[in-house]
């Protein structure tokens, strides 16, 4: 049997995958300069797809992709109506995530407590014989391990290459990178369709993975974690990470204490405590951040552009 | 050819009253999309909704109790926004205010003079929902941190406190089926008018919408959260103390929001219950938006997106169509009325070729 | 990166341009030509379709009706990168530069190249191309770190990195110090020797004849007529009597009746003021200074030397670090409601644009409009068109929004809105700046009739404001007092413009 350290360090990563891939997301999105606050509809949209698909196909992976690609193109509505037409991206973004609750509910019903396919956790071979750090890193769910690569690559990317560094000048300065020849609506919209995918793909591993079926609003406000997160990693893939794994032993905490029968702190106190959790840590951030006057939120979030007049 | 969005000349002023409508009919079109796929015939869908809402006497007073938290969210929501704040915690406000107001009722209407029973309800109602939407206020005000997360998960944490509640400590002794406390005293029911639903809480929405509307227009302080809202910098230009007007604002955003909560408790379910956060507080951001955070306004659209409720939980029963359709065409509506407010300022440039 | 220097002489043609704006035409048949080798000067009031005509070269908007010419072939910009590819690039007057990102960063941007991004070649790239011309810039700053005119020169920098032939510059000299424009004249007189154009739009008469191998002059989007300034030059200070009549269409000479009113009695008592800036940093270092009754005090000096934060400070916006003012005799804080304050960024800070003037009106006088807890509206109301009638607002209806109103218009909505206060002490920060030298003119006679009530305060950056309205003038550098001359000191007025660049003189 597993120390008790072991267990919760493994639930951990497991519960802070589904933030993890939609914080990813979402910070794409909002350092090319278009907030997008539909993040926790389009995970339960790629949530039902997910599960939808793979019962339809059979095959775990079909299911996956097409979780990510309705993402995207859920996202991308949001993105039409954002870069476009340059409306109010926060009411936007809530407009998404209406629709996207309101869309997987009226489209789950006929999935509720169906079980299907889902992704077992599996050891990856050699790393998983590595005492301590293999057991807990090496011995997860097929999606889970895309994560590892995906948060060093994406900080290359963004700070490391010319395309992060064009990127960031689109949500910096829209007008500054239009000048110099990069065009800021594909920009935008590409970045918007990636974080849509990545939150496509957190529902994803909720329906296959991790609570495997289909709930309404099974992801219980992860969207919403995912965009304090953003800001808790001051857009930065790495203290994403850090973030999201703080989350996740949040939970793992909870949950451990609640199948250990501890009854110290009461159950109900302790399934509040990832939310509390998030506002602390947005609140120090904040003010820590609003304290060094350098904040790092890109210029133009939330911004539309416009070639001036 | 190139088609592109291009300024008009003069911005368009007739279409403002037609926005609406034809954003409404947009998405109606939307819906019957979705109708068509679950195999449902759309036009049926449609009438049974109008029927559902508007059918009789008594449908439409079932319009009007639906609308009656949102007129009073509507108003949260539209008052905060005055000032360019964006409380997404009246969802969570509403559940505050509901426990707060029970918990009157429940433990201490035996100690108050019968009279003065339902007004402590609501004050303790408004009052519980104020602290809650202090909450966020005070983090925006003293730490400039971001009010749509944190009035936002305090929405699951307000909920994750009323199941508590209602399974645990205030679970009901008699043990009904449906989860939830024991039935509020006799002297705590609201009262309810012409043989409906409508209850007390129809008319404490109509006046608070009252209130804000004269607040915003004729007091000084309406006028300060006007300029607030309109320009931050030039309100501290003017000295409009802004610390104090987040927390003012809030605190009465987050009381509206309470009231609605007490009122559907006490007015409807007669006792604290699953099914008091059914999302009242979303819709209300959806109401105060689509009426531009005028009061008046509010007030209509909450009676039309009640509609829009009743007759989606119509089809539900008689169609088998789940209801939340509603939501769905929630969200469309939104949409149309974002994307179809942009034709007013812009219009479609088609660019032929080369000059 | 090697420049070269032996290039196809780069010709500019623009023919029988027409652009349209909602409400406006801009640009009105016109025909501008730039040769190889030449400084050639765009100058105009505001308004008069300069920056649009520039525009239209550089790519950001494309004309209605008309052709470009660039080396002999016809082009059509679709974007700035398209001009920029073929090597016409714009600085314009809101620089286009990300503030988190260096200066090596900012320059590279948008460039083809690997994937890699090896910052270090560009930097060195930038170190040689920066003391080639003069620049001095380090590759390794970030721009939030650099100054306004060093700013400036990453501009510049970028455009030479990308080998440009036409380098067209918008207003280059508005946030610059005297010495500072000397500078830029020199880096364009370099760039111009290499075989490459300069396109210079500007307002200021004497700094085009400075510079200039050529002069266009536009009014309301037409061009009145290109010359060489020799035609032009006087012997005397009429000298840009001709170029302002055929800029404005009439005669104007920009001076204003000013007899000294000052008294004797303190008005307002700076001692030993401090202030720290939005960054920590000290703005503003032990400042002193008196007005008295009666006086129009000017503080002088070149935006972002900590004028804002003096102000900001004196009407308590911002707090002191240490140091005290006085309102004639008593603390200023308490006297508050005798001061009046016009900030300079009037869109932003000064007004609400998108509310109807009336309620822009109540502004800063709700008190005297309140009745318990009610604003009287319909008092508002009378005050307002009482105000607009005095000063001539060009305003058809108070309920009209504030962005519907001119630049000028605006700006004397502030000034009644303020002024009806029957002020002690004014304190107008830039009151004209943007506006034409008709607005300017109207704005100076009401500040100097204002002045009979009380006394003024009046911050700028234009000499010639200060010297034409005030009766002594502070010069301010980096936070400090420079001098305090008065306007009859003839040497002291000589020696202002080295004093706003941080030159003190030699006693």
């Amino acid at each position: 049997m597993e120390s008790a350290v072991i267990l919760i360090a493994k639930i951990t990563i497991a519960s802070s995958m589904a933030v993890l891939y939609a914080t990813i997301g979402e910070i794409f999105a909002e350092r090319s300069g278009v907030l997008n606050l539909g993040v926790e509809g389009m995970m339960l949209i790629g949530a039902l797809t997910a599960f939808a698909t793979t019962e339809s196909f059979q095959s775990l992976w079909v299911g996956t992709l097409a979780a990510m690609l309705t993402g995207g193109v859920f996202a991308l509505i949001h993105g039409f109506f954002a870069i476009t037409l340059r409306v109010n991206q926060v009411v936007s973004g809530l407009a998404l995530t209406l629709f996207g609750i309101g869309l997987s509910d009226f489209l789950g019903r006929p999935f509720i407590g169906k079980v299907s396919l889902k992704f077992e956790p599996f050891g990856l071979f050699p790393l998983d014989k590595i005492p301590v750090v293999g057991q807990v890193f090496f011995i997860q769910s097929a999606l889970v391990y895309p994560a590892y690569l995906l948060v060093p690559l994406a900080y290359i990317f963004l700070f490391k290459t010319r395309y992060g560094l064009q990127l960031r000048a689109v949500g910096e300065n829209p007008s500054a990178a239009d000048t110099v020849g990069i065009s800021v609506f594909a920009t935008r919209y590409l970045y918007t369709f990636i974080g849509g995918a990545l939150a496509g793909l957190g529902g994803a591993y909720l329906s296959l993975s991790y609570t495997p079926g289909w709930k309404e609003q099974m992801s219980g406000g992860q969207g919403w974690i995912a965009i304090a997160l953003v800001i808790f990693a001051m857009w930065d893939p790495l203290k994403a990470a850090g973030g999201a794994l703080l989350f996740g032993f949040i939970n793992a905490f909870q949950f451990y204490c609640q199948a250990a029968g501890l009854t110290v702190i009461p159950s109900y106190i302790l399934r509040m405590l990832p939310y509390l959790f998030t506002i602390g840590v947005l609140a120090v951030i904040t003010h820590w951040k609003a304290a060094k006057k350098r904040v790092g939120a890109p210029e133009a979030l939330g911004i539309p552009f416009e070639r001036e007049q | 050819m190139r088609v592109g969005l291009k300024k008009r000349l003069r911005p368009l002023n007739w279409s403002r009253y037609l926005l609406i409508p034809a954003s409404i009919l947009m998405a109606l079109f939307l819906g019957a999309l979705l109708f068509l796929y679950v195999g449902v015939n759309p036009t049926r869908a449609y009438l049974e909704m109008c029927k559902g809402a508007f059918g009789s006497f008594y449908n439409f007073s079932e319009v009007l109790v639906r609308a009656t938290p949102l007129i009073l969210c509507g108003l949260s929501v539209g008052l905060a926004g005055k000032m360019l704040i964006w409380n997404i915690g009246a969802e969570g406000q509403l559940v505050i205010g509901g426990i707060a107001g029970s918990g009157v009722a429940l433990f201490l209407s035996s100690h108050i003079p019968p009279p003065l029973v339902i007004p402590a309800m609501l004050a303790a109602g408004f009052l519980g929902g104020a602290c809650w939407g202090l909450i966020p206020g005070l983090l925006k005000a003293r730490l400039h941190v971001n009010e749509i997360i944190t009035s936002l998960l305090l929405n699951y944490v307000a909920i994750m406190w009323l199941e508590h509640l209602y399974f645990g400590p205030w679970r009901d002794p008699a043990g009904r089926g449906f989860p939830g406390t024991a039935m509020l005293p006799d002297g705590a029911w609201f009262p309810r008018f012409w043989g409906t639903r409508i209850h007390l809480g129809l008319l404490i929405g109509l006046g608070a919408a009252a209130l804000i509307w004269f607040l915003l227009s004729y007091m000084r302080w309406g006028y300060e959260i006007r300029v607030i809202g309109a320009n931050l910098q030039a309100a501290r230009y003017a000295r409009i103390n802004i610390t104090r007007n987040i927390l003012w604002v809030m605190a009465i955003s987050g009381g509206l929001a309470g009231l609605a909560g007490i009122c559907e408790t006490a007015g409807i379910h007669y006792r604290l219950q699953q099914g008091l956060a059914v999302g009242n507080g979303y819709v209300g951001i959806v109401v105060a938006w689509l009426g531009k955070l005028r009061p008046g306004a509010i007030v209509l659209i909450s009676i039309l997106l009640g509609g829009l409720m009743v007759g989606g939980d119509q089809v539900q029963i008689t169609l088998h169509v789940p209801s939340a359709i509603s939501l769905v065409l929630q969200g469309a509506i939104l949409f149309c009325v974002l994307g179809g407010q942009i034709f007013q300022e812009y219009e479609l440039h088609v660019q032929h070729g080369k000059r | 990166m090697s420049i070269s220097t032996e290039k196809r002489p780069p010709t500019v043609l623009m023919k029988g341009i027409v652009k349209r704006f909602p409400g406006v035409v801009a640009n009105q048949e016109i025909d501008f030509r730039i040769l190889r080798g030449e400084i050639h000067s765009l100058l105009g009031e505001n308004g008069a379709g300069k920056t649009t005509l520039m525009n239209l070269l550089s790519g950001v908007y494309q004309p209605d009706v008309g052709e470009i010419y660039v080396d002999g072939q016809q082009v059509s910009f679709r974007s700035p990168r398209d001009a920029l590819d073929h090597g016409i690039g714009m600085i314009h007057q809101h620089f286009q530069l990300v503030n988190n990102f260096t200066v090596a960063e900012n320059i590279v941007l948008g460039m083809p190249g690997p994937i890699h991004l090896d910052l270090a070649i560009t930097e060195k790239t930038v170190d040689d191309l920066s003391s080639r011309y003069g620049l001095a810039i380090d590759g390794r700053a970030r721009i939030w770190e650099l100054s306004v005119g060093e700013q400036q020169r990453v501009e510049i920098l970028r455009m030479l990195y990308r080998n440009i032939d036409v380098l067209i510059m918008d207003e280059p000299t508005a946030v610059l110090a005297p010495q500072e424009i000397e500078r830029l004249f020199a880096v364009m007189r370099l760039i111009k020797n290499e075989g490459r154009s300069v396109v210079f739009i500007t307002h200021k008469l004497e700094e085009v004849l400075e510079v200039s191998d050529y002069i266009t002059v536009l009014r309301r989007g037409k061009v009145m007529s290109t010359v060489r300034p020799e035609k032009v030059k006087g012997k005397d200070r009429a000298v840009s009597r001709e170029l302002a009549r055929m800029m404005v269409g009439r005669e104007v000479i920009l001076e204003v009746g000013k007899e000294s009113c000052k008294t004797d009695r303190p008005l307002l008592s700076v001692e030993r003021v401090s202030v720290r800036g939005d960054r920590g940093e000290l703005a503003v270092k032990d400042v002193s200074f008196s007005v008295k009754v009666g006086e129009i005090f000017a503080i002088l000096g070149v935006a972002g030397n900590g004028q804002r934060e003096l102000v900001e400070a004196l009407v308590g916006l911002r707090s002191m670090e240490s140091g005290q003012v006085l309102l004639e005799n008593g603390d200023i804080i308490a006297g508050l409601e005798r001061v009046a304050y016009i900030p300079e960024d009037r869109k932003g800070r000064g007004c609400l644009p998108d509310m109807p003037l009336l309620e822009n009106f109540a502004l800063t006088r709700r008190e005297q409009f309140t009745v318990g807890p009610l604003m009287r509206w319909k008092t508002v109301a009378e005050k307002a068109r009482q105000c607009i009638w005095d000063f001539n607002i060009a305003a058809p209806s108070i309920s009209m929004k504030a962005r519907q109103l001119s630049g000028g218009n605006l700006q004397k909505l502030i000034l009644a809105r303020e002024f009806s206060q029957k002020p002690f002490l004014l304190i107008a920060e830039q009151p004209t700046r943007g506006l034409d030298i008709g607005a300017t003119e109207e704005i100076w006679k009401a500040i100097l009739h204002q002045r009979q009530k009380g006394g003024i305060l009046l911050v700028s950056g234009d000499l010639k404001e200060a010297l034409s309205l005030a009766d002594n003038i502070l010069v301010i550098f980096r936070g400090q007092v420079m001098d305090i001359i008065s306007c009859e000191d003839e040497d002291g007025i000589a020696d202002i413009g080295p004093l706003m660049a941080g030159v003190r003189r030699k006693r």
